[in-house]
């Protein structure tokens, strides 16, 4: 049996054809959301940012397109054109090279790519390096202080909100579990630290990803367009429970923010947390304002000096909490409320 | 008297055959014995792959048949620590037992004397060893499936502390063993590189030029010398990271993570310096895994038109080019991992430029094949594929060397769609094409073109329908046991049971492959010295060459590819060929 009869000689050329005409073909219908591709659309971006990053995405998503259909033809054409069935008396063409030729795809693509090296970065530096600045009230610009200190867990996320002294790391921080809830409009600081492996924080729709590294603080920062609810998932392998670091984002208007934040504070018992986070011995002891137990910590009055310390102690306070939460049953039983609060319709 | 001599007899053919077959310092006979080894390590490998197809499309379903087998216990479902272990030794295997050891180990030992003329290598000693060395790795692979949790479970990338504290992976004794398996292969391969290198410096026929050198030899000499450049820094890691796990050392520990249970981490390490060193060698390993397949798809491309290699000194540029700058851009796989940013923005734009010598490549195989005599033999045809399916990954490497688009796709299915590209549809394929072109030089016969060719078109097809409609899973993570837990995952599910079909599929295709290889070796038609009317050297020898390799002293007149010579009536004239009045330079 010899698969070379007439009919075959015109298949290779169109199974070689259909490569790019498929790619293209099915990158448009999944770019469109196309049947059956209607899952496969980009989720729609919710944060300022995230249209630079779509912009390069299809920009060199295009860019790709239009080169693999020149190769892919290219290709086909020569399967089709220059098969020795098609004019058996034809002697092959006899050359090495051209230099010509080879300096003007060697300049061309590289003039593309130095460009597009270029042009890109600015989105780069948009996402990830120009943390959003405010003015404090000597007017000087300073990074924007975190709204929340994310920690990572196996395999949870722990979201700490500040208290009435505004900033994160103190006694009076609030503390919610694979819920975050931020304003609309607004920059967004998160403030990412890990407590025992490398995560990361991703959530589609805002073009936001950022490994969680232990041993290391990171900043990241979004500005939500409008109100919605998404995944938070974690896309840096972390154990078993990998897939199931499951939490979500709520995006609500400022007032709705602020009202849903002071629940949190009526419902949140210092006690509570104060038991649960005390097995191995007392909460090492404050400078000033006692410990967690006995409520919130006024800094107005601190040195610098001072709030270092006071934050080194609370850090450790808090991993001795890591490290007994899971066998602490409260702090179960607090993350099943919260888990089926949120699946209630 | 007579027993005595029967005896003697006997344990001298038993000798005979150890030597010559076994623990043989021939470089064919160790080229053929790593073939065979990868071969059998990328059916197991492939069968992982499927598992974890199966999680994917019904997850949490029991598997029928293996799953009773395997995971009894659990109502033959995959748990989702096996999951972890699936994924982490798909890699394992397919990189280190099957893709490395077959481009460098069976090809490069099997071609490289045969090509520049040499009767052997030059270290036959170090080259047996370099076998050897790869059994201890086979051997803890092996071991870890009686070690609790069945196999490492921390990725192909290991990255610590999910790889260092037992408290966190259930798979301490098989991340040590996953550790040893890895210093064993590269130091098989170190041993490789050396013997390769010197091999090709020093032992040419007489007029064998470097640039009278095979693309195949060249790209495996600058594989060689990446491998003798960056292996030792993935050693030097992999021997951190052991202590780390066994002594508790802290190179890539942070302070206050509790380790094991017991001991807190005294700190002083730094998690993001495991991934640096690692990356440094994974990186040029990405082209260890792709350049030889590129050297032997040159040679067959231009074998099978008919027609010189176009542009052979821009390709050897090019390969050079690679190999420089696949040092430098290894930070691409870290944008996103909390590194320096501004160096992320310098490691974008070295990476944007290593695009540009692959690009060159996959033009000059095209202006190969242009005004050529096509021949659409079985090789021919995955050479094409090869290069067509470069095309896809490469592009899509150029995607993601954005490190603003990388944000979205990084650690997604967009990145797997990418590197399964490049390592299956490109390397695999491409060693496929070569199995198919050197077979009748390995074993005397050939394999059958018409099989080849079903077995061609269906891996084509199902190949592409289960990677391709990864491109479009840029917002699923990787690695995830179960993705419908998440509302916003759950409508991709029919997709990837589409992929999941075509990927069993495409592995039900390599039965085709499996039969016509081993029905071949027994019965295929016997063929003479030069069955594709090739030129390079080691077409002048007996199919299958003799021990010592060429019963005459091969002398080199000429490059390997001086098809369709105007002055020459045949459509080939081979490197030993008497010169001619008007001889080409090169």
């Amino acid at each position: 049996m010899r698969l070379q009869s007439k009919h075959l000689k015109r298949f290779w050329p169109i199974l070689f054809y259909s490569v790019p005409v498929l790619a293209t073909v099915t990158f448009l219908m999944a770019s469109w959301g196309v049947w059956p591709f209607e899952a496969c659309e980009l989720p729609e971006s919710l944060s300022s940012a995230a249209k630079t990053i779509d912009h390069l995405f299809y920009g060199i998503h295009t860019l790709s397109m239009l080169i693999l259909l020149g190769t892919g033809v290219a290709i086909g054409w020569v399967i089709w054109k220059f098969d020795h069935r098609r004019d058996p008396n034809r002697k092959a063409a006899y050359f090495h090279h051209n230099t010509k030729l080879e300096v003007l795809w060697t300049l061309i693509p590289a003039g593309i790519l130095v460009a597009l090296a270029f042009y890109q970065m600015n989105s780069w530096a948009e996402n990830k390096m120009n943390r959003p600045m405010i003015t404090d009230v000597s007017g000087t610009e300073i990074p924007k202080p975190p709204l929340v200190m994310v920690k990572a867990r196996q395999f949870g996320w722990e979201f700490h909100y500040a208290g009435d002294d505004g900033i994160t790391e103190t006694a009076d921080d609030l503390y919610i579990e694979n819920l975050l809830v931020v304003p609309v409009g607004e920059d967004i600081v998160l403030q990412l630290e890990s407590r025992d492996v490398i995560h990361s924080f991703f959530v589609a729709e805002l073009r936001l990803k950022q490994d969680i590294v232990p041993g290391k603080t990171q900043f990241a920062w979004f500005n939500p367009i409008r109100p919605c609810e998404v995944d938070i998932l974690c896309t840096e392998l972390c154990g078993w429970g990998h897939y199931k670091m499951k939490a979500r984002l709520k995006v609500v208007p400022r007032g709705e923010f602020d009202k849903w934040l002071n629940e949190l504070k009526q419902d949140y018992q210092p006690q509570e947390l104060a038991c649960r986070a005390i097995p191995v011995g007392e909460p090492p002891a404050l400078p000033r304002g006692g410990g967690p137990s006995t409520g919130s910590v006024t800094n107005d009055h601190l040195s610098v000096a001072e709030v270092a310390r006071l934050w080194t102690h609370h850090e450790t306070f808090l991993q001795s909490l890591a490290r007994s939460a899971s066998k602490v049953p409260q702090a179960q039983k607090r993350d099943r409320e919260f888990t089926s609060e949120r699946q209630q319709p | 008297m007579d027993d005595a001599n029967v005896n003697s007899n006997d344990a001298n053919r038993l000798a005979r055959f150890l030597t010559s077959y076994i623990f043989s310092t021939d470089h064919k006979v160790i080229g053929i014995q790593f073939l065979f080894s990868s071969l059998i390590w990328l059916a197991i490998g492939g069968l992982l792959a499927m598992a974890v197809r199966w999680q994917l499309a019904w997850p949490w379903t029991a598997m029928p048949v293996f799953g009773d087998l395997l995971f009894a216990d659990d109502g033959g479902k995959i748990t989702p620590e096996f999951y972890n272990v699936l994924f982490t030794m798909h890699a394992t295997i397919m990189i280190f037992f099957v893709v490395i050891p077959i481009l460098s180990g069976a090809f490069g030992n099997y071609l490289i004397p045969l090509m520049i003329g040499a009767e052997d290598m030059a270290f036959p000693k170090l080259n047996m060893l370099s076998y050897w060395f790869m059994w201890p790795a086979f051997a803890c692979v092996v071991l870890m499936v009686f070690v609790p949790g069945y196999g490492a479970g921390s990725g192909w990338t290991a990255y610590p502390p999910l790889s260092v504290l037992v408290a966190h992976s259930p798979t301490g004794t098989a991340q040590n063993l996953w550790v040893l398996a890895l210093l064993f292969a590269g130091v098989s391969s170190m041993m490789g590189a050396i013997n390769y290198i010197t091999t090709i410096v020093q032992m040419r026929a007489p007029g064998m030029d470097m640039f009278r050198l095979p693309m195949t030899v060249w790209s495996l000499l600058i594989t060689a010398i990446m491998q003798a450049f960056a292996l030792p820094v993935l050693t030097a890691a992999l021997l951190m990271q052991l202590c780390d796990q066994v002594f508790l050392t802290g190179f890539f520990l942070p302070e206050g993570i509790t380790a094991n249970n017991a001991l807190a981490s005294s700190g002083g390490g730094e998690v993001l310096l495991w991934q640096h060193l690692f990356w440094f060698y994974s990186h040029p390993a990405v082209y260890i895994m792709i350049l030889p397949a590129m050297g032997m798809v040159s040679d067959m491309l231009a074998c099978f038109s008919r027609k010189p290699l176009f542009g052979y000194r821009p390709m050897v540029y090019s390969v050079c080019a690679i190999a420089g700058m696949g040092f430098i851009v290894w930070g691409h796989h870290m944008f996103i991992s909390g590194m320096n940013k501004m160096l992320a923005v310098s490691f974008m734009v070295s990476t944007m430029l290593i695009a540009l010598p692959s690009g060159i490549k996959v033009f000059n195989w095209i202006g190969t094949m242009w005004g050529g005599r096509l021949h659409l033999t079985t090789p021919m045809l995955f050479s094409i594929g090869f290069v067509s399916m470069f095309v896809i990954g490469g592009l899509s490497g150029v995607v993601m060397s954005s490190p603003a688009v990388d944000i979205l796709i990084h650690d997604t299915y967009y990145i797997v769609a990418h590197l399964h590209y490049v390592l299956f549809g490109a390397s695999v394929l491409g060693v496929f094409g070569a199995i198919y072109f050197w077979f009748p030089k390995m074993f005397g016969r050939s394999m059958n073109d018409s099989v080849g060719k079903i077995h061609f078109v269906f891996t084509f097809i199902f190949l592409n329908g289960t990677f391709f409609p990864m491109h479009f899973l840029g917002r699923m993570p990787r690695r995830y046991a179960d993705p419908y837990l998440h509302d916003s995952l759950r409508e991709l599910q029919p997709l990837n049971e589409f992929m999941t079909y075509c990927a069993f599929l495409m592995a039900a295709t390599q039965l085709i492959f499996i039969c016509n290889f081993f029905w071949s070796i027994f019965f295929g038609p016997k063929v003479d010295r030069n069955p594709w009317k090739s030129n390079s050297l080691e077409w002048t020898t007996a199919s299958p060459p003799p021990h010592g390799n060429f019963d005459f002293q091969p002398i080199v007149h000429r490059g390997p590819y001086e098809y369709s010579h105007p002055d020459c009536e045949e459509d080939f004239l081979p490197q030993i060929a008497e010169p001619l009045r008007r001889d080409p330079q090169t």
